[in-house]
């Protein structure tokens, strides 16, 4: 193909009338309930328990009368409980990273695998990359979705794809470089790495071609966002998604950065009260939760996703009619109650950025001394320091902690370190450092 | 007539200055002097370092926040009201003294006093008038 539309073809479905993409969900809707229904012991169970059969999903609406799944349903039928195809027709598995004990097993089909790498090449295209360009796919391969998932997108999109994988610092840069890399695919944490080295390299970023990051695979903040895209002069866009559900490529931010887009044609989406259950309206905030419309081999009913959101019904100025998301604050895993008072690392993120002269590596330190919970904030001290003086150094510290006392509400000691001195991640960023149990 | 101070956050951790003193000598490069400033949780190293612009660059690359600012040198002669005469006329010229630290070489009969004025021209305008022997770096170094 010579000539790039301005829209993909297999974007089109962004932009595709309302009205047909909800009788497309509904049918789309039915054949999945249908098919957990027939397939998997918990679906049918639960459903046999509320006296439900397929038949009942008359409306979109109904989906509020399903049980919902929980990632403790996906660990109990470790590790093909819930798959809804036979094993021979699932081509590829994956699985969760498994913090606590047993990971979450996914599985495809070939049609699976077929509307996964749509569904990226949407994400691509969304962003505005093209056939043209070359990326460096710095996502995990392996049981990890994101490095296959960004592999295949990238390819079915036309663009040049360099699976380099995570790791190995020096020879991303060498990569990006030489290979004249227009896009990256990666963590934002390990981005900021990146341009940490970077500038303390012989290479500019004035050099490079990156013009376009994809960052996922963590929650992050507008304010890390406008640090990466000053420091590196890339646009960096959210992209979200989760292993139980796809994968990356539930959704992603359009060239406007406001808020990501999810393909609703393969995903229906809610918010509930995270307490009660209850669906909320659109541009409430709440968890969000999905049932999957198209997936054949890990169907997931109203899966309770924990990360908290809200609906934006607006049209968004792309003109795509698909709705957004707002950026997710956090998971609510990620949710400490210090105090009393619930609080999110990336609210600290969000103050701790709105500070100069530190840079955006920091962990949070939970500890419990006689019973209560102690929190601490690390956070590095820029490089070039700024200062000879001690009180301006203590200024600093105090202004940070009033930033985060402004945010969250809690009078929380910041400790400046050394630079470099926080261990640096190659995927998902350590921001909570937990010694609660340990010490007490 | 200023020298380069070079001021190192270190965090309140064993070994640190020595980290800093071994990176140093590894690279062979020699302190003229340093003074160390320590709060409850930091430190402050400030060092006179003759061939400070390569300090600067090896403790960079070390990882290391590294501030550089001008101070001032004042010999004085090592007897007794040497230092009150030189703060006689900082004071009378309104200077504030954001820190100071001072030391000897060897048997010579002269002190060294390092300055941190808040305003380090009008420091220089005031102790140039008052005929005050404020030492170039080439002197310092001798």
């Amino acid at each position: 193909m010579d000539r790039h539309y301005k829209i993909h073809t297999e974007s089109l479905a962004d932009f595709v009338d309302v009205d047909v993409l909800k009788a497309v969900q509904l049918e789309r809707l039915q054949d999945t309930v249908t098919r957990c229904y027939n397939n998997v012991a918990l679906f049918r169970t639960r459903m046999e328990e509320r006296g439900l059969v397929p038949a009942d999903i008359k409306t979109l609406g109904d989906v509020a009368r399903l049980p919902f799944t929980q990632k403790t349903d996906l660990r109990d039928t470790y590790p093909y409980g819930l798959f809804a195809a036979p094993m021979n027709e699932v081509v590829r598995l994956h699985a969760s990273s498994g913090t606590t004990g047993k990971p979450i097993v996914v599985g495809y089909t070939r049609d699976d695998l077929d509307v996964w790498s749509s569904l990226m090449l949407r994400c691509f295209a969304a962003v505005g990359m093209t056939a043209n360009d070359v990326v460096q796919n710095a996502y995990g391969y392996g049981l990890f979705t994101g490095g296959l998932g960004a592999h295949y997108g990238a390819e079915r999109l036309g663009a040049t794809v360099v699976p380099i994988s995570g790791g190995n610092t020096e020879r991303q840069m060498m990569v990006m470089k030489d290979f004249g890399v227009t896009a990256i695919c990666c963590t934002p944490s390990y981005f900021v790495h990146l341009i940490e080295r970077i500038n303390a390299s012989d290479v500019n970023f004035n050099e490079l071609k990156v013009t376009t990051g994809i960052f996922g695979a963590e929650p992050w903040t507008d304010e890390m966002r406008q640090y990466i895209e000053d420091a590196s002069g890339i646009k960096a866009f959210d992209i979200y998604g989760l292993s139980e559900i796809i994968g990356p490529g539930v959704g992603i931010e359009c060239q406007a950065q406001a808020g990501l887009h999810i393909f609703e044609d393969h995903f229906l989406m809610e918010i509930v009260n995270p307490e009660t259950g209850e669906v909320m309206p659109d541009g409430e905030e709440g968890e969000l939760v999905f049932t999957t419309l198209t997936k054949q081999a890990f169907p997931m009913i109203r899966y309770r996703t924990h990360d908290i959101t809200s609906i934006v019904s607006e049209r968004c100025v792309c003109g795509r009619t698909i709705r957004r998301i707002k950026r997710i604050r956090s998971r609510s895993d990620d949710m400490m109650i210090i105090r009393g008072v619930n609080v999110f690392p990336s609210q600290i993120e969000a103050a701790l950025m709105s500070v100069d002269n530190t840079e955006p590596h920091y962990q949070i330190y939970l500890r419990r001394k006689g019973g209560l919970d102690q929190v601490e904030v690390k956070v590095e001290i820029a490089s070039h320091l700024s200062t000879d003086r001690i009180r301006e150094i203590e200024a600093m510290q105090k202004k940070l902690s009033h930033a985060i006392e402004h945010t969250v509400g809690l009078r929380i000691p910041v400790q400046l370190v050394e630079p470099g001195s926080i261990a640096r991640s190659e995927g998902k960023a350590k921001r909570v450092v937990d010694l609660r149990d340990e010490e007490a | 007539m200023k020298l380069k101070q070079i001021s190192v956050f270190l965090e309140n951790r064993p070994g640190h200055v020595n980290h800093i003193c071994r990176v140093l000598a590894k690279n062979n490069i020699d302190i003229a002097t340093l003074t160390l400033a320590d709060t409850a949780e930091f430190g402050l190293l400030r060092l006179i370092i003759r061939e400070w612009e390569k300090a600067v660059a090896v403790l960079e690359s070390e990882g290391c926040a590294v501030n550089v600012t001008d101070v001032m040198a004042i010999e004085v002669p090592d007897t007794p009201g040497g230092l009150a005469n030189v703060l006689a006329i900082a004071e009378q010229g309104g200077l504030s003294v954001e820190y100071m630290y001072a030391f000897s070489l060897g048997n010579s009969d002269t002190a060294q006093l390092v300055f941190r004025f808040g305003d380090m021209e009008k420091a220089a305008t005031c102790f140039g008038e008052a005929g005050i022997n404020v030492l170039a770096a080439v002197e310092f170094y001798r």
